[in-house]
């Protein structure tokens, strides 16, 4: 009986949990629900708010949920009420592709922002594509919009991963580093990574002395920092998101390594000066967006006043810190809105001819210059170099 | 100097997965069954050591105490709600059931806490020891003392204590030990326990180098079993050889060979001991159990 009574008690515990949940998002879709249909302007969004890129979607959603109460508190668009739908992939390629198709025929939006994750968002590319509906991703592939003669309504807003290693390979030149060495993580971003910095070497007189990788759920890298030790190179070069980057950092200071650290901006967040730990973490050079020096940046940065905008509306609203990915949802709303105003209508077409007009428009990536034939709109000037300093960002001098 | 440098980071490393391979020996001389939620153990005794200390504040002691607290009750609690309740199974189902309750406990911890990766502080600082031209961080000088440690008292327990003879009793014949007054289900919770405080505490040692998540028992739990299995499952001093003969072959094979096959030659070394040697190095061939 005893027994029972224990089993009883954690199925009740589970029901709790479970339950909670549930609430939650019952909530969200009465809020979805409420809007007048009539007279509005509907625009889809799609992230990955659950499931293993949540640290993507999350951020993504509560920036975009904020854009849209914030335009229609100011007058709305072209005198119309924005209403944004957003619906939740879980980071996976099917459940993205359900939901883009049910935004095209149910909704029927004018647009739709997102998805999160590259994988997502290639898989809805066709739909769009053949419904004619522009779509602004939120992912960092150059896959998303090459070649852009057949991605005519596909727009991506994200820093790409080229332009971090042209900012690394150029500050490389500068210093006069030409052995490197690479360490970079065995999965999506890491592959991505690896393939740039080897494609561009050449380009910058860069000849990369070892080429290692490491394991996402790796726990000590110390064999691959020694066999990189006792090639001797100038600079070593990590590509990888937490925790790998910080278990690395802290495994130089143990092998007592002089070599300067470079990372990628995968670790462009406290996160990782938290893990690392202070010690471990000082001196460490990244590419990063501007959000980050955001208070660092000269007055006559033109993003500097958007961005301070943007991290104390998101605090006061969240509580938390923003992250650049919350910031790419920020982009690609604005961008969206800008053209619906320049083309005066909600017309597929109309959106795209309307995008690619778009010249020095700053947002928190960057400064975006779209373009028929360019539909990213950033250059590597998107990213600042900036090295990490008793525990905080500096901004390195240009 | 670099070879140096691999076997001191190897046998670092090794020793960490040796307390973890014990944690499997203690649950399986006690009862036989390889528990795959070992590796959860761990996971709970830092992601609980960095919730004791970080968020309710907690001095580093104690919360290292009550991470390895937690992974103890846990591992009673394993016992008494998933095991006892179908004790009369095949070993092969208690196994699944284990496998079961790895997937539960990381999925409770990922909604009770979060899917961050998290640290601690090094109990003696970062300052690294040289040693022939090696560095080893004073943390893996921890580990190894307590892996050492841990294996002497465990293996003069089952050997010279009445509750440790009692504990291989029932893992030879529970009904036989039944027959003698031994208290099988008592003994199996022991082993539970005891062998989630080890796992915990393993947890609770690594986390200042390796760092933690909710997931991270999936990785450690398989090295631990590998670890076990080279060394010979049930033997404490074969949970030590196999860890650090694990580790060495993975610093090397990452050092000399290539760090994209590391995994895959540790992972190949453990199939070749199933095959060629499931006794492992320090095992004797029991006919009884084949």
């Amino acid at each position: 009986m005893r027994k029972n009574l224990k089993i009883l008690l954690v199925l009740f515990l589970l029901a709790g949990l479970v339950s909670t949940g549930c609430k939650k998002k019952s909530k969200e879709q009465q809020a979805k629900a409420k809007p007048a249909e009539e007279n509005v302007i509907k625009i889809g969004a799609v992230f990955s708010v659950t499931g293993p890129a949540s640290f993507l979607g999350q951020p993504e959603k509560n920036t975009a949920l904020m854009v849209v109460d914030e335009i229609n508190k100011s007058g709305g668009l072209l005198g119309k009420k924005v209403k944004l739908i957003v619906y939740d992939t879980e980071g996976q390629e099917q459940k993205a592709v359900m939901a883009v198709n049910r935004l095209i025929q149910k909704d029927k939006v004018v647009a739709i922002i997102g998805p999160s994750r590259s994988g997502t968002t290639l898989a809805v590319i066709p739909i769009v594509m053949r419904a004619k509906i522009p779509l602004i991703s939120c992912a960092a592939s150059r896959k998303i919009v090459q070649p852009v003669s057949e991605r005519k309504y596909v727009f991506t807003v994200p820093q790409l991963d080229t332009f971090a290693v042209e900012k690394l390979y150029e500050y490389f030149n500068k210093k006069g580093y030409k052995k490197i060495a690479i360490l970079t993580v065995n999965n999506g971003f890491g592959a991505s990574g690896r393939e740039q910095l080897k494609l561009l070497a050449p380009k910058y007189g860069i000849e990369i002395v070892a080429d290692e990788i490491y394991g996402p759920k790796d726990t000590d890298m110390t064999a691959q920092l020694t066999k990189i030790k006792g090639l001797n190179p100038d600079a070593i070069v990590v590509w990888g998101t937490n925790p790998g980057p910080a278990v690395i950092a802290r495994n130089r200071l143990q092998l007592g390594i002089k070599t300067p650290l470079f990372m990628s901006h995968g670790v462009a967040s406290k996160k990782f000066i938290e893990l690392a730990g202070k010690d471990a973490a000082e001196g460490i050079i990244l590419p990063a967006g501007r959000l980050i020096v955001a208070d660092q940046l000269p007055d006559t940065d033109p993003q500097k006043k958007l961005l301070l905008d943007y991290i104390a509306k998101y605090k006061a609203r969240y509580g938390s810190e923003p992250s650049t990915f919350g910031g790419h949802a920020y982009d690609a709303l604005h961008l969206l809105f800008e053209a619906i105003r320049r083309a005066k209508s909600t017309n597929g077409d109309k959106i795209v001819a309307a995008l690619e007009t778009i010249k020095n428009f700053p947002g928190t990536g960057g400064i975006y210059n779209l373009s028929p034939q360019d539909h990213e709109g950033l250059s590597k000037d998107a990213f600042v170099l900036v090295r990490i300093h008793n525990g905080n960002w500096e901004l390195l001098e240009e | 100097m670099d070879l140096i440098q691999y076997l001191v980071s190897g046998i670092s490393i090794g020793s960490a997965y040796a307390l973890i391979a014990i944690g499997f020996n203690l649950i399986y001389n006690a009862t036989g069954i390889i528990n795959f939620a070992q590796g959860e153990f761990v996971m709970l005794g830092g992601m609980g050591s960095v919730y004791f200390y970080h968020y309710l504040h907690f001095p580093l002691i104690f919360a290292i105490l009550s991470g390895i607290l937690l992974a103890g009750v846990t591992g009673i609690l394993v016992e008494r709600l998933s095991i006892r309740p179908i004790r009369d199974a095949s070993i092969l189902s208690l196994i699944i059931v284990t496998i079961g309750d790895s997937i539960l406990i990381r999925g409770i911890a990922m909604l009770v806490w979060d899917k961050n990766s998290h640290a601690l502080p090094s109990f003696s600082g970062d300052i690294p020891i040289r040693f022939l031209g090696a560095a080893v961080s004073p943390q893996y000088i921890w580990i190894i003392v307590v892996s050492i440690i841990s294996m002497l008292l465990l293996g003069g327990f089952f050997r010279y204590t009445i509750t440790g003879k009692a504990m291989l009793a029932s893992s030879v014949d529970p009904v036989a030990a039944r027959l003698v007054g031994i208290n099988v289900e008592r003994v199996t919770m022991y082993s539970f326990f005891i062998s989630a405080l080890f796992s915990g505490m393993a947890g609770a040692l690594m986390t200042p180098v390796t760092l933690t998540s909710y997931d991270i028992g999936i990785s450690l739990g398989l090295k631990g079993f590998a670890a076990a299995v080279v060394g010979g499952l049930g033997r404490m001093s074969g949970a030590l050889v196999g860890g650090i003969i694990l580790g060495i072959v993975e610093s090397f094979s990452a050092g000399l060979i290539s760090s994209g096959y590391k995994d895959a030659i540790t992972f190949g070394l453990l199939l070749l001991f199933l095959y060629m040697r499931p006794q492992g190095i320090v095992g004797e061939i029991k006919a009884e159990r084949v």
